[in-house]
């Protein structure tokens, strides 16, 4: 039941974000100088065709109704319609977020996959040759930028050993790389708070309790210790997921993938205000939606939290 | 109770413990005695070597920093500090099994009080998960905290502090342990709870048969539950004794000392007594008797030469030059 209100309470939580951030990017834009309008249309429009664009924004209406119109649009998640195609800025969305998404939750499995037995092991065995080799990755993983291994990955597994296709998204294999590339350098941040969590974990006193019940190691370590150590990287994986969500730009960009990060870097440069609102609302609906599952994962796994 | 043989017996028990070039000998050859259905308290300061002791006879002490030179721990025909790992580990929580002093740090926080029982039960007496949930349930009664198993969904944070203590003492008592050792588990709880666990390991004491080594830094808490007592300082044993005998006949200064400062009705407004300065630094132990710097009794004997633990009346072992003297308080 506690289980049922802590959902609830955490999903009002996710609400008030999402309404406090669409507040925000609507006020930002309007605070920001220059008048779209006049920059879509051009220093020397005539009015005529200034007042025109005006119209099509919806700028033309007093800010109190503009206000209700943009919440109400985002109840309804229509961003409307872009100033450049003008095909609707949800549609696009939703065309590139697949590819987004495949590609976020491959990299943040690559980093989990690697990360958190590696973690796990450099804690358990501090200084053995396993905390070491640890070590060097996350160092290696912070310190490379993410492009410049997609750029080397490209020229070696797809230009020297043609063994991925170097451009594209059409079959899996045009995910191996960029995913790699991407779960790098997460895997290097989640490995060191795994390593983190599970040192401190094996410190408590609850451990000398497993081990004066007569349990073995294994489970001392891995039952009850570890279940412990999960809950900081649950938190982490959530929020690097978030992040991987808004799409990843830079690797799109190497790897030619049409994925969100492209789609709101061209909105960008095109100065598209509907693109770029729709596009911050929605990362930041992603973001809370993710958080909130990571929330009521973590609160299964140590109910303590619900209590709060 | 003194004809029959020790259930557990420790002899001549050393410990060091090495921070790089520092030797600290938290245990200086300790020789205890415990028999079924007896509480032995254990009593000293912070630092004299009670918990040492306990993490000993569990064969759970780091190692490094820490080391056994020298001694037996005896158990069921077995010297414990011999036998191999994976042996220990069936002694552990099944026939050894300990309660510690915060409840609320040695519950694992992520698991409800039923798994933290039924896991022993499965381990070690290979029961299924249903009869483990079933005498989880019988436990959990037995220890006062309701039959209807409640208490076997909670987690220990949904639990007060006297409740998780009960909690620990079911997980201890689980596999029905011939020998119990309770590390102060009543110092983090109030006095009136104190009262409420120390009853409760007297009462599972007479209905399991088990022998207790009962650890606290408060002798009035040994005098509301054990049957012997040992004295410890600076990691050895000065006095031992039956309980009464200790409370009415205390031969060493140090017992003497610590029985006046046990705060007493009768003696009410007057100045509570309290033994100048502190336990010595194990790295750093006093030469003679480690107690001399403190004592009121001490004379040139005292510095030089260690007394040895001896009986000075039957059943009734002290190590003092001076012992059974008294001084003008």
């Amino acid at each position: 039941m506690d289980l049922f209100w802590f959902f609830l309470r955490r999903f009002g939580r996710l609400l008030l974000t999402v309404f406090i951030i669409s507040t925000l990017v609507f006020f930002v834009i309007r605070i920001i100088p220059g008048d779209p309008a006049m920059i879509i249309a051009g220093m020397d429009a005539p009015p005529e065709d200034i007042q025109a664009i005006r119209v099509k924004l919806g700028t033309d209406k007093p800010i109190t109704v503009q206000y209700l119109e943009w919440l109400s649009s985002i109840v309804r998640l229509d961003f409307g319609n872009t100033m450049i195609s003008g095909e609707p800025v949800t549609k696009l969305i939703l065309e590139r977020f697949p590819l987004t998404l495949i590609l976020a939750l491959l990299g943040i499995s690559i980093g989990i996959v690697i990360a958190v037995p590696l973690g796990v092991l450099s804690a358990v065995k501090r200084w053995s040759f396993w905390d070491y080799f640890g070590l060097v990755f996350s160092q290696l993983g912070m310190a490379i930028p993410s492009f410049w291994l997609g750029i080397i990955l490209l020229l070696i597994f797809a230009v020297k050993f043609p063994i991925f296709p170097l451009f594209g998204s059409e079959t899996p294999a045009h995910f191996v790389l960029p995913a790699i590339s991407l779960g790098f350098a997460r895997a290097a941040v989640i490995l060191r708070l795994a390593r983190a969590s599970m040192v401190e974990e094996l410190s408590k006193e609850y451990v000398i309790t497993a081990r004066a019940k007569g349990l073995t190691e294994n489970m001392v370590k891995y039952k009850h210790a570890l279940k412990n150590a999960l809950l900081p990287i649950i938190t982490i994986t959530g929020i690097e997921l978030g992040y991987m969500l808004g799409g990843a730009i830079i690797i799109e960009q190497v790897f030619s993938l049409p994925g969100l990060g492209r789609l709101f870097l061209y909105g960008i440069y095109q100065r598209d205000f509907p693109l770029i609102q729709g596009g911050v609302v929605f990362v930041a609906i992603i973001f809370s939606l993710i958080n909130f599952v990571a929330d009521i994962l973590y609160s299964i796994v140590n109910p303590k939290i619900r209590f709060e | 109770m003194e004809a029959t043989t020790p259930l557990l017996q420790v002899e001549n028990l050393g410990v060091c413990f090495t921070h790089g070039a520092m030797e600290a000998h938290a245990l200086r050859g300790i020789d205890l005695s415990f028999y079924k259905e007896e509480i032995h308290g254990l009593v000293g300061e912070s630092g004299s070597g009670k918990t040492v002791t306990s993490t000993c006879i569990m064969g759970l002490l780091p190692s490094p920093p820490g080391k056994i030179v020298s001694g037996r721990i005896l158990f069921d025909g077995k010297d414990l500090l011999a036998i191999p790992e994976t042996e220990m580990r069936k002694v552990r929580g099944r026939q050894i099994a300990m309660v510690f002093q915060e409840p609320g740090k040695y519950l694992n926080p992520a698991f409800k009080i039923g798994e933290q029982i039924t896991e022993m039960l499965i381990l070690h007496l290979g029961m299924t998960k249903a009869q483990a949930k079933e005498r989880a349930r019988e436990l959990l009664g037995l220890v006062g905290l309701g039959k209807d198993g409640r208490v076997l969904d909670s987690y220990p944070h949904e639990l007060s502090g006297g409740m998780k203590q009960r909690a620990m003492i079911a997980i201890a008592i689980s596999c029905n342990p011939v020998f119990l050792i309770a590390d102060e588990p009543t110092t983090a709880l109030d006095v009136t709870l104190q009262l409420q666990i120390l009853k409760l390991i007297k009462k599972l004491r007479d209905m399991l048969g088990m022998g207790i080594l009962f650890i606290s830094h408060d002798l009035g808490v040994v005098n509301e539950v054990a049957d012997r007592v040992s004295v410890i300082y600076a990691g050895r044993i000065v006095e031992s004794t039956a309980k009464s005998q200790l409370f009415t006949n205390p031969l060493h200064p140090y017992t003497r000392l610590l029985i006046m400062s046990i705060p007493d009705a009768r003696k009410r407004g007057k100045r509570l007594a309290s033994i100048p300065g502190r336990v010595p630094d194990a790295d750093n132990t006093p030469t003679g008797c480690a107690f001399h710097p403190r004592c009121p009794l001490a004379v040139q004997r005292c510095r030089v030469e260690n007394p040895s633990l001896v009986e000075y009346e039957i059943g009734h072992a002290v190590a003092c030059h001076r012992a059974g003297e008294t001084w003008n308080i």
